[in-house]
């Protein structure tokens, strides 16, 4: 594991796995999306809005996997002081917060139709909206800590310990329609049963991992836009001393 | 009382929501990609 910590490997990976990424994940994605539009039959009780959940569960998923890839390179950051592992962290929170907005925005728009409102402050919806609060701050204190870089502070490690703490926002998510009584379905799918039927299943989870290697495509990306940063920093400020 | 809500409606906005954003996202990172690299080449050049 250690021996994709040399950002040179890094790069050489990452250049031909962005591309495979993205393209793969994109098909995959707006494939089970039309699909789930064109194709799918209606269901029973949602009627034609059933077709929303193949972005927005996608969308959910991301959501959480996002903060869940910002704890677990925070936890490597501390512990093993991996140099690629603050990159990993801030490379995820963009796009973690995108799909966070997008599970929200879907969300209210399938709930007007099938609850009859936009928004109930239920305990769902509630963390998930934290959830997003919680990405704007670690995009502002990452930001801050890699403009502190040069003064030699200790920000990442700031921004490190706010990755692993907000991570207690992602099982209250995940457990909140079974705390709560909410207008929000409990968990349809579990580890060793699914409510959902397999018309609608296939192409959900065919959705679901067409926006997971968008995700990592776009994480990837990010990781060598953020290395070329620091990289010209680093030289620009050689040149400076010199 | 059921409200006559065209539901396709909500459908389509859902799906705009959700494609455009997922295209910008990337279309954005692509172009942060390739900017920061190529600044990157040219600090290096001089």
């Amino acid at each position: 594991m250690h021996g994709f910590a040399n950002p040179a490997r890094f790069l050489r990976l990452a250049r031909w796995m962005m591309p495979l990424l993205l393209v793969s994940g994109l098909l995959l994605s707006m494939g089970a999306v039309l699909y789930g539009v064109l194709v799918v039959p209606p269901d029973r009780l949602m009627g034609e809005t059933v077709r929303i959940l193949f972005i927005h569960v996608p969308a959910a998923w991301l959501g959480m996997a996002g903060w869940s890839t910002i704890a677990i390179a925070s936890l490597v950051e501390l512990v093993w002081r991996h140099p690629l592992a603050a990159i990993a962290g801030r490379a995820a929170a963009v796009p973690g917060a995108v799909f966070t907005a997008i599970c929200l925005a879907t969300g209210s728009i399938w709930a007007r139709p099938t609850w009859g409102t936009w928004w109930v402050w239920d305990g769902r919806l509630t963390s998930f909206l934290i959830l997003l609060f919680l990405y704007f701050g670690y995009i502002a204190l990452s930001g801050a800590a890699q403009r502190d870089m040069a003064g030699g502070g200790g920000g990442n490690r700031i921004t490190a310990i706010f990755g692993l703490v907000g991570a207690i926002n992602i099982p209250i998510i995940n457990r909140s329609v079974v705390w709560w009584n909410s207008l929000h379905q409990p968990p349809s799918i579990t580890a060793d049963k699914s409510a959902i039927d397999g018309t609608f299943l296939w192409p959900l989870l065919i959705a679901a991992l067409g926006f997971s290697l968008v995700f990592g495509g776009v994480v990837v990306a990010r990781m060598r836009t953020l290395l070329a940063d620091i990289q010209a920093e680093a030289r620009l400020r050689r040149k400076a001393m010199a | 009382m059921r409200e006559g809500l065209e539901q396709w409606d909500y459908v389509v906005a859902a799906l705009c929501v959700g494609v455009i954003g997922t295209l910008l996202l990337v279309g954005w990172t692509l172009a942060a990609m390739v900017r920061a690299e190529r600044r990157r080449d040219k600090v290096r050049s001089k």
